[in-house]
């Protein structure tokens, strides 16, 4: 919504430290509470795609429609052919899904589960337990048993989650 | 002659033994009973003895009623403060009731041990001791540790919901318990309109914070937070206003003389005093953040300062017979912002444990009164009017929740739903603050004051007790009710994945609310009020500090340790060797389940748990440390990369600004250009040092190992091969690699802060220690094959 896009433009400007009109990783490390989100670095990433290093507006706001609340309207009534619009839930799982996968081969391979578990699990856990972990997890989702979550797996095993709520910030509307 | 002084005398030891004891360690009821009944004994005979020879200087002596009133107050203190540890040493017991059950208790207990033995009490419960001493403690501190943000993002509902609330159940009671009187049969036709209005006013005072606790496990949302904090914030003022109201009413007017003037001069009177009581708190709390923007060089006063503003908002507004509590309330609100920035860390400190401790003692008190008057002679019990009271507070708590909600609902953006409609209903429990209105009355207008103390407790002791122990499996039970029971592993990680994503998204997009207002405010704030109000020097976050704290320890561990044993490396390739996928039993997963939900990170909160009994070291505190030190890791790794490259100037180019944050920062500048190579060397990047330093658990505290473990790899390199870059041979073996890595990080480190212009005092400092770390490390450069033949 408009109100929406000011506010953003807004926060976009207060986060250019230098006034550059474009944002770099710099300013986004800026943000404190990132700093300790454990995931953290990731989410900056995921704001620089196809490694550009400078975030212009339009770019900012692209990602962060990704979390925009999904409509209540009835999906029949939207056009086919257009391109879904960014916050559906194929594509919050898409962008949940490169968070994962970083070498962006379209599959989450072992080692990058076990990456993801390690940067979200405390000091405790020892080595050998976060790999049964990750193991079992690749286990769970793979189907086809390429040792490697794909896309469609991912998807099929978050089907019963609420996505849509899960990955909606309110204030997006 | 002397037989006879001997006499008393060791008797009297025997009593110096005992009261010494009992002064010193835990007061147990035998103690304090064969104290006090000894005392008297005692101080008879000593009466008797000092009557006979006359001359002599005795050589003990007593004098119990020279210290009773603080001995005796001391004592509680210390009961209640013993009973505390043991209520949370047993750590299932604070989740199944609320700490008030256990202040009753207490109390309880000390009242028949003082009936038991026919003592009189101390006179703690006046009416000007109450107003003056114990109450402003309780509300500064509720006021104090309010989230802020929460608070005026709901100020439309939370005024609506608390002010009409509380108005609607005085009302409510008050009518219903008069019609409940009309009726002969029971006895209470002397009962008029005044007095059951004035005891429904005072029985609406809830006290709901006392039960967040309880329900903190079922994680309820940020709104029903606000709103019960709320309510508990704005409730006591609004019943000490009625109640003062009403007690005024009843003083100037017989029943029949009260006028329509009368009752329109009170509603606006009830205006002028709440509003005005705010705006003399605002006043009073602008005063004292500017007065600790001046206080750098004597930080010890600025508790003082802190504190004895806010006391004397309100005093100031109750001699103009304004709200002092919500004087208090708004003084504390307007102050902690500017006075957290202006003073100093341990003063900050201070003044929380020092509140947290004030109102602690206060309740205790109250509580503990309460205890000592429910064991006691006045009382008067009458079935119908206890019985109808307990009704009617619960009848009329849910009518006015459920209609206010009824209506805010339709104005709200996020409208309560019922399960939390239900929660606000349930957690009515009323607390100390209605049981002291109670025994204020004064007996010459209320003849049958003793029937409203008996009402007035036996409404505490079956709110708190029944209500506070049942909420808490009330509210999992609606809780747990929706979500499916069992998720598998998958679900769990990805969920929480997405809870942190969420939040850092949120995080990214900053915090503002739907009101334009409160943005309005907030520029107005930064424009002006910051200025006047703030020291020059720029505001240190806590997480900076925290940062520095780790980065100076890290310094200073890896200074000193220079052996570790190195069967981290044997450990490591057993590690990595373990590829093959296990078919897993369900207690495996039970098991693994298990350790996911314990160990998985929290999502950060917006709001943090607010425990009205204590301050709860922040676990997010660890959680953050883990965090950062991880980044940290990473950034070094990230450093070899961008070595080469020409982050002097862009280091240069940052204002002054950056060096408040953690040195990490100009880091990352340069890891923004290494970035753009080798981006697929992340991902093994980032594998190894976690390697490194996760199997490092089994041997021990964490961060001096892992720290130790950095310090290997520092030390053992000869000079040379500092310069050669370590991007040839992705995968020299592991321990090799690990080895080569960190030290010329070093190296870039320093040489980076020598080319900053700047002289902070941080970076000389660091540049010191960093000079120190290599002068030690160039001795140790020739031991690095017997360190890594240590294998």
């Amino acid at each position: 919504s408009q109100a929406c896009l000011l506010r953003l433009h807004h926060r976009f400007q207060a986060l250019d430290r230098n006034n550059k009109g474009y944002l770099s990783r710099v300013d986004l490390q800026q943000i404190g509470a990132l700093a300790v989100n454990p995931l953290g670095d990731r989410i900056i990433d995921s704001f620089f795609p196809d490694g550009n290093h400078q975030l212009d507006f339009p770019g900012f706001v692209r990602v962060l429609a990704h979390f925009r609340p999904v409509d209540e309207e009835d999906p029949g009534v939207r056009d086919p052919k257009q391109p879904e619009p960014l916050n559906s839930r194929m594509n919050k799982l898409r962008f949940a899904f490169q968070l994962y996968d970083l070498d962006r081969d379209g599959k989450i391979s072992r080692n990058e589960m076990l990456q993801v578990l390690r940067l979200m699990v405390g000091v405790q856990v020892t080595e050998e337990q976060l790999e049964s972990i990750a193991d079992r997890t690749v286990q769970e989702a793979d189907e086809d048993g390429d040792g490697a979550v794909s896309f469609l797996e991912f998807t099929k095993s978050l089907e019963k989650m609420n996505i849509e709520q899960k990955m909606s910030i309110r204030i997006l509307k | 002659m002397a037989l006879k002084m001997l006499l008393p005398a060791s008797p009297a030891s025997c009593l110096l033994l005992l009261v010494a004891l009992a002064g010193a360690e835990a007061a147990s009821d035998s103690n304090e009973s064969a104290n006090s009944t000894a005392q008297d004994a005692v101080s008879a005979r000593f009466a008797a003895s000092s009557r006979e020879p006359a001359e002599r200087i005795s050589v003990f002596e007593l004098d119990y009623d020279y210290v009773q009133v603080p001995y005796e107050v001391t004592l509680w203190i210390l009961l209640a403060s013993l009973a505390k540890i043991g209520f949370h040493l047993y750590r299932r017991l604070p989740r199944l009731m609320p700490e008030s059950c256990l202040l009753i208790l207490v109390g309880a207990l000390v009242g028949s041990v003082i009936f038991g033995t026919d003592h009189k009490s101390p006179p703690v419960m006046d009416s000007s001791i109450y107003f003056l001493y114990l109450l402003p403690p309780i509300v500064l501190e509720s006021g104090y540790f309010m989230p802020t943000r929460p608070f005026f993002e709901n100020l439309g509902s939370i005024l609506w919901w608390a002010g009409l609330g509380a108005l609607i159940n005085a009302f409510g009671i008050g009518l219903s318990l008069y019609l409940v009187c009309q009726v002969q049969a029971f006895g209470l036709g002397d009962l008029h309109l005044l007095q059951n209005l004035l005891f429904g006013s005072l029985i609406s005072a809830v006290d709901p914070v006392a039960v967040l606790a309880v329900f903190e496990e079922a994680r309820v949302n940020e709104q029903l937070y606000m709103m019960i904090f709320g309510e508990a914030l704005l409730n006591d003022g609004i019943s000490v206003v009625l109640y003062n109201i009403l007690i005024a009413f009843t003083k100037m007017h017989k029943f029949e003389d009260i006028e329509p003037v009368d009752i329109l001069a009170g509603c606006a009177r009830f205006i002028v005093v709440g509003c005005g009581g705010v705006f003399f708190g605002i006043i009073f709390g602008f005063i004292s953040a500017f007065i600790t923007r001046f206080t750098q060089n004597i930080s010890a006063i600025e508790p003082l300062i802190v504190f004895m503003f806010s006391y004397l908002s309100y005093l100031a507004a109750e001699t103009l017979y304004l709200s002092g509590i919500l004087a208090i309330t708004a003084c504390a609100v307007t102050m902690k912002k500017y006075v957290e920035e202006n003073v100093s860390q341990t003063s900050y400190t201070t003044i929380k444990y020092f509140m947290k401790m004030l109102s602690s003692v206060s309740e205790t008190l109250i509580f503990i009164f309460m205890g000592v008057s429910t064991i006691g002679k006045n009382h008067e019990w009458n079935w119908a009017f206890i019985c109808f009271t307990l009704v009617f507070c619960q009848i009329w708590r849910a009518i006015s929740v459920f209609a206010l909600f009824y209506v805010s609902n339709q104005f709200r953006t996020f409208p309560f739903s019922l399960k939390d409609q239900c929660i606000i209903f349930y957690s009515g429990v009323r607390g100390a603050g209605s049981f002291s209105l109670a025994f204020l009355l004064p007996l010459s207008l209320f003849p049958r004051k003793k029937l409203f103390v008996t009402a007035t407790l036996v409404v505490i002791y079956f709110t708190v007790f029944i209500q506070g122990i049942t909420i808490g499996p009330l509210v999992r039970y609606l809780d747990v009710r929706k979500t499916n029971k069992k998720e598998s592993i998958n679900e769990e990680l990805h969920i929480r994945l997405m809870d942190h994503l969420k939040a850092g998204m949120e995080d990214v997009c900053g915090q503002w609310s739907h009101y334009q207002v409160r943005d309005k405010f907030k520029k107005f704030d930064h424009k002006y009020l910051r200025k006047i109000l703030i020291r020059k020097n720029l505001p240190k976050s806590s997480i900076v500090s925290l940062y520095k704290k780790l980065e100076m320890k890290q310094a200073i561990e890896m200074a000193e340790t220079g052996i570790l044993s190195s069967t981290a490396f044997s450990v490591l390739q057993q590690a990595q060797r373990t590829q093959a996928t296990k078919r897993l039993s369900p207690e495996d997963v039970e098991s693994m389940r298990d350790i996911l939900t314990q160990n998985l990170y929290q999502v950060r909160q917006r709001t943090l748990s607010y425990n009205k009994y204590n301050l709860k070291p922040q676990s997010s505190e660890k959680q953050a440390k883990e965090i950062l030190i991880r980044r940290q890791n990473t950034l070094r790794e990230s450093l070899r990369k961008g070595r080469s490259l020409p982050w002097g100037t862009q280091v240069g180019a940052k204002n002054i600004r950056y060096l408040s944050f953690p040195y990490s920062k100009p880091q990352s500048g340069r890891r923004n250009a290494g970035a753009a190579e080798a981006s697929d060397d992340d991902s093994s990047g980032l594998g190894l040092p976690f390697i490194t330093f996760s199997a490092r658990p089994q041997l021990g505290s964490l961060r001096e190992s892992r720290l130790a473990q950095e310090v290997i790899p520092m030390k053992s390199l000869p000079q040379a091969t500092m310069t050669v870059p370590f991007r040839d041979g992705r995968d020299p073996g592991p321990g090799r690699r690990t080895v080569a890595r960190p030290r010329p990080l070093f190296f870039t480190l320093e040489e980076e802060f020598e080319s900053r212009a700047e002289s902070d005092e941080e970076a000389s400092a660091l540049r010191v220690r960093w000079t120190a770390e290599r002068g030690h490390s160039r001795e140790h450069g020739q031991s690095h094959s017997p360190l890594l033949r240590r294998k």
